[in-house]
């Protein structure tokens, strides 16, 4: 949020409210606003495999944006946020099963997410770094055992079924009813982030990253922030974690991996640190990434090029390759991430064709 | 801001901070012994000394980053000396620090609203909710009292900048805006015209007297340009190895043959003028 906005020329501020909003222009904002009305259109004109590709977005980049506030906006490391994704899924199927309307389950999993993440960020309070990161790693192997052990909460090996979702008695589960509920969800979500970071709270996160000495001096409470972060990264993996339980109807404690967790971390890299919309950008990058290079796979297949060279099942492993490439070039050609390009296209565009 | 204060140069009759005879060890290392002040409200107060003697280690003493293990810090006759340092805003300290210590990556505007951050009372939910919870009110209200500072220190031009982006004399500028914007009573400066120019220095030499006798704050200065600590400070105490050497008035500290030994060198035509005393002999 802090960085240097250009503005159109001829736009002058006449109050502070004006000048505190969200997005820099009237013109931004209808062209958000837009952007949210065409996408609740999509499920009329896309088919399920596009809308199922965007509640994935939608589910991830909520978790993405958690992970992004605890170590863009906070500057904290975790390697274990696919677990607390996952606490949020058992916990909102679990409750659905004994009772709890599912809407109100996402949120109260959301909240006990909350609660576990603010235990496991304890030592935040006091360790930094790499040795916060080996911490956060131990909240990875522990709740990922806890998640096979504990039957009663998550049907143990065999997962847990989450009721569909549904409000007021309306059915909203598959894809095309489904969009809705996860677009509103990552509508609301982003918003708060946004006006969570332009008032005290998150200011106070991320002076806390900036320089925690000076930020002490201001009366912000390193200890309380610290942890803090963690709880509300927590929240959104949570949030998360249960919209896609209720979305495949199923929890299983497979795929809640390290692994998983380095993909969120990819996200927000590859998005933007420190970024709101860069949490969603790295989503958006990471999910389509796989598709794009599946695309080229399948085109690739039993194409002259795969003749001629004897390919055949190199191509999977050729996928698998690219997906690394990518990455690795990304974070080469462009460290900060998807949003800094996005700024540098804005200011391009804005300038073009007199860029002096 | 109204109550002009330039009642001046002796110590008033409740002194705001009170530093009882500390003591200060980092393992076998004395860092400072048994130093012992006092600031009276309105005062301008200068710490000098050479390098290593401690000054920096006794506003931490003050501030709360360090604590003494013997001796008390009274501030407005509360001891403080065990108070956290983020404690220590709301009661009505704030500080500038010697090497930058702005958060970096904000803008300037965002530095000095979290000056202000143990006066907003919004908290996360509201923070999150903005319109609804109040926070926006609180905002622009706030927003408000910002830019009153912000014209003070003449740093409009720069307040949507990112602060790492500054130059080094408009980022100390902004670093004395957030210390202003807590609304202290009493305002440590940790060598504030270190590395600037002539007119850079000018301005800040300025704003400081504005802040001590327009704003009312009381404020320790440590600097090393006697130059200025001569001439706006209203008493001076010199450090050397962790003592206190000499307290008083600017013109006894500069006729003070063991601060000259220490400090200031000896120099025999400096003594008659205490103008004369140049940046160069000082540097030592």
């Amino acid at each position: 949020m802090a960085m240097t906005t250009m503005r159109p020329c001829g736009d002058f501020r006449t109050s502070y409210r004006a000048d505190q909003t969200i997005f820099a222009t009237r013109v931004t904002f209808a062209f958000v606003v837009l952007g949210v009305v065409l996408l609740a259109c999509a499920p009329l004109v896309l088919n399920n495999y596009y809308l199922s590709l965007m509640i994935q977005i939608g589910y991830l980049g909520i978790a993405a944006l958690g992970l992004n506030i605890l170590v863009g906006f906070s500057g904290q490391i975790s390697i274990g946020h696919a677990v607390f994704f996952g606490f949020g899924g058992f916990a909102s199927a679990f409750l659905a099963e004994h009772g709890v309307p599912v809407p109100i389950a996402i949120v109260l999993a959301g909240m006990w997410t909350t609660a576990v993440g603010l235990l496991f960020g304890i030592p935040a309070a006091r360790v930094k770094g790499l040795y916060l990161a080996i911490a956060t790693l131990a909240a990875q192997f522990i709740l990922q055992d806890f998640f096979v052990r504990a039957e009663w909460f998550t049907g143990g090996t065999h997962g847990a079924l989450a009721a569909p979702f549904e409000i007021f008695g309306y059915d909203m589960s598959g894809d095309q009813r489904y969009f809705y509920v996860v677009l509103v969800f990552v509508v609301v979500m982003y918003l708060f982030a946004a006006n969570l970071m332009r008032t005290r709270d998150g200011r106070a996160l991320i002076a806390v990253r900036d320089h925690y000495l000076s930020a002490e001096m201001m009366g912000v409470n390193l200890t309380k922030y610290r942890t803090m972060a963690f709880g509300i990264s927590s929240f959104y993996a949570g949030i998360g974690g249960a919209l896609y339980a209720h979305y495949i109807g199923f929890m299983s404690v497979e795929g809640l991996d390290i692994l998983f967790s380095i993909q969120f971390l990819a996200m927000i890299i590859i998005g933007g640190l420190g970024s709101i919309m860069g949490s969603l950008l790295g989503t958006i990058f990471m999910v389509l990434l796989p598709e794009v290079t599946q695309a080229l796979a399948s085109a690739l297949q039993g194409s002259a090029i795969d003749k001629a060279l004897h390919l055949k099942d190199g191509i999977t492993y050729m996928r698998e390759m690219l997906i690394g490439a990518v990455i690795i070039l990304f974070l080469i050609f462009e460290p900060d991430g998807l949003a800094h390009r996005w700024r540098q296209i804005k200011a391009y565009w804005k300038l073009f064709p007199f860029s002096y | 801001m109204s109550t002009a204060n330039a009642s001046g140069a002796s110590a008033a009759a409740a002194p705001l901070l009170n530093v009882a005879d500390i003591s200060l060890r980092f393992g076998g290392l004395k860092a400072l012994s048994e130093v012992g002040f006092s600031v009276g409200k309105g005062e301008l107060f200068s710490i000098i000394g050479p390098n290593g003697a401690g000054k920096t280690s006794l506003l931490n003493c003050i501030s709360g980053r360090y604590s003494p293990q013997e001796g008390a810090v009274m501030f407005e006759g509360r001891d403080i000396t065990r108070l956290k340092p983020n404690k220590r805003a709301a009661i009505g300290i704030g500080r500038t620090f010697q090497n930058l210590a702005l958060f970096s990556h904000m803008s300037v505007l965002d530095n000095i609203m979290v000056g202000r951050h143990h006066l907003l009372k919004n908290n996360l939910l509201t923070g999150a909710l903005y319109w609804i919870g109040g926070a926006q009110k609180e905002e622009l209200e706030h927003r408000r009292k910002v830019e009153d500072v912000i014209d003070f220190l003449d740093i409009q031009h720069v307040r949507k900048s990112t602060a790492g982006t500054l130059s080094y004399g408009l980022r100390k500028r902004v670093e004395l805006a957030r210390a202003v914007a807590l609304e202290p009573k009493l305002i440590l400066l940790d060598e504030p015209m270190a590395g600037m120019n002539l007119e850079e220095k000018e301005d800040m030499a300025r704003y400081i007297v504005d802040l001590n006798e327009e704003w009312g704050m009381t404020i320790i200065m440590i600097e090393h340009d006697m130059g200025v600590v001569m001439d706006i400070s209203h008493r001076v105490m010199v450090l050397d190895f962790g003592r206190k050497i000499a307290e008083g008035l600017p013109e006894t500290i500069l006729a003070n043959p063991h601060v000259k030994k220490a400090y200031l060198g000896e120099e025999d035509e400096a003594l008659e003028d205490p103008d004369a005393v140049s940046p160069q002999a000082v540097s030592a």
